[in-house]
């Protein structure tokens, strides 16, 4: 517990010296935060929903063709973010299926295409994670007189490793993409700095097209240090063992 | 047709009473436009020379809604208004407009500012075209010196002025010292400062990164006496709401009708970068101006 408070300590002084001359507005930034924040980890936690039975499925059960599933699963981990941004704008502008949601230029459709961009990655490593795990693990709870759903949970458990390795890479691959979110999402902020659908990503973009390489550099070195302390986070909370 | 459009006019008309009716019950207070979202696409120009949250702000506070600028550049923008996906279009390309308006795609286009282009380049000057009177003669010249030009090469409206002058010049480019970047201005410009190399850029894009940039003003715009062709008018258009039912139309002409009025009008004047102004407001004039509501030598017998 005290761990945790200096930790919380430690990251607070390292901001606020950067905070003193920092060139932005205190608020465009926060809010450039949250809803990179807000979009990815939205988008990764329902990719996770989505994965996990997939890959529990693929991995647990024979078919014919699943090779060619698993083939298609890894593939998806190789998506160009700006093809899939095209996709979704096609499917949520006015004119595509969902045009009725009014979803272009929205944080949902930046969520769906993040969703689209990670949950192959979560599959694809929750995949290898289950499929390693010794049969004999399996067997032993079945023996025990277990469920099929307990079976599922002891892998998962055995697995557990694995899969949080492959949700931070899906997370990792979110929140750093920026080819779909600016193209569904339109880069806005509001005339007063706060960010409508503006990531640290699209920031970073933006600062870069005017010239202003610093600032560039200042937000992507924001944007490192909070997939670093998501890391932390995960890996402190998963008892440091990945 | 011209009976329908009497039609329209009263349903128009009734429904603005209809309306003035509600907001006086309301006190105006919960007035129905409130929190309502308006979607703008517009110009990388527009937006990164920081004018768009100028208007955008004081747009805001008078219409108590917010305004979404998705900065996009000319063909984007417009390409966005035309899916449905925007409510109004803040553009600079005139061809570019009819085209959408022709299609009926756009209605009630007006002229909102100017500015205009320039050439810039390198301060060794390899084409020496450095106070040139007409750009079509610099841009012969960098042709024939072979000197780096970079190209926006994106459809924007940059873009297509950059051809207009290539076509005018008789110049068709190409080879190794052309370069198309498929980029926004900013970028255009870091990079004809990298390579060293020319382009042509808008100058409110140009100055108000002038600062980080190494090349300087070779040919000058009509703002400061050079040669017409190289105006920047832009214009401002909202999407028609008989293609596209969902677009918010009304809020579109609000925009429309504050950024022309002579408050808005004076905010794009007021509105300088480092001590320059960047945009020169066109809207308010004693005169008629019958061309900005068409497209271009379009004609009455057109229907």
């Amino acid at each position: 517990m005290i761990e945790t408070v200096s930790a919380t300590a430690t990251v607070a002084d390292g901001f606020t010296p950067l905070l003193v001359d920092f060139p932005f507005e205190r608020n465009y930034v926060e809010s450039i935060i949250r809803v990179s924040l807000y979009v990815s980890l939205t988008a990764v936690l329902i990719s996770t929903l989505v994965s996990l039975p997939v890959a529990m499925l693929v991995g647990f059960s024979e078919f014919p063709g699943k090779g060619f599933v698993v083939a298609l699963i890894n593939t998806g981990m190789g998506f160009p973010s700006v093809v899939v941004g095209l996709v979704v704008l096609f499917a949520v502008s006015n004119q595509g299926p969902l045009g009725t949601f009014d979803l272009v230029f929205t944080k949902e459709a930046m969520i769906i295409s993040q969703f689209v961009l990670a949950t192959p990655v979560i599959t694809g490593v929750s995949l290898a994670a289950v499929t390693s795990v010794e049969e004999g693990v399996r067997d032993a709870a079945y023996a025990m007189g277990g469920t099929r759903v307990d079976v599922a949970l002891v892998t998962i458990k055995e697995a557990r490793y694995g899969i949080v390795t492959g949700v931070l890479a899906g997370l990792g691959r979110a929140i750093s993409e920026v080819g779909s979110v600016l193209i569904v999402g339109g880069n806005i902020a509001g005339a007063d700095g706060t960010s409508v659908t503006r990531t640290l990503t699209t920031a970073i973009q933006l600062e870069a097209r005017q010239g202003r390489f610093e600032l560039a550099l200042i937000l992507g070195a924001v944007l490192l240090a909070l997939v670093l302390l998501i890391n932390a986070i995960v890996l402190r909370l998963g008892g440091g063992r990945v | 047709m011209i009976q329908r459009r009497e039609l329209l006019v009263a349903t128009a008309g009734g429904a603005t009473a209809a309306l003035a009716g509600c907001t006086g019950d309301d006190g105006g207070e919960n007035a129905e436009i409130l929190d309502e979202t308006l979607t703008l696409t517009t110009t990388t120009s527009t937006y990164d020379t920081g004018l768009l949250d100028e208007v955008n702000a004081a747009f805001e506070k008078r219409y108590g809604v917010d305004v979404e600028a998705v900065a996009q550049g000319t063909g984007a923008a417009l390409e966005t208004g035309r899916a449905g996906d925007s409510d109004v279009v803040m553009v600079h390309a005139r061809s570019l407009e009819d085209e959408f308006t022709r299609e009926g795609y756009g209605v009630n286009r007006r002229d909102l500012m100017f500015n205009d282009f320039v050439v810039v380049g390198p301060e060794d000057d390899p084409a020496g075209i450095d106070g040139m009177d007409e750009v079509t003669e610099a841009f012969q010249a960098i042709a024939d010196a072979e000197a780096t030009f970079v190209s926006r090469g994106d459809n924007s409206g940059t873009h297509a002025k950059e051809l207009a002058i290539w076509d005018e010049a008789g110049v068709e480019p190409g080879g190794e010292w052309y370069r198309e970047t498929g980029s926004g201005m900013g970028e255009v410009l870091n990079q004809a400062t990298q390579t060293p190399a020319y382009t042509l850029a808008d100058r409110g894009t140009y100055l108000s990164q002038r600062s980080e940039l190494d090349v300087s003003i070779r040919v000058e715009g009509p703002i400061e006496g050079g040669p017409e062709l190289l105006a920047n008018p832009y214009g401002i258009v909202a999407v028609n709401p008989g293609v596209h039912e969902d677009v918010n139309y009304d809020l579109a002409m609000s925009y429309i009708g504050f950024l022309t009025s002579r408050r808005g009008q004076g905010i794009i004047e007021e509105y300088t970068v480092e001590g320059e102004q960047l945009f020169f407001p066109e809207a308010v004039s004693e005169e008629p101006n019958f061309q900005q509501y068409v497209p271009e030598e379009w004609t009455s017998d057109e229907g």
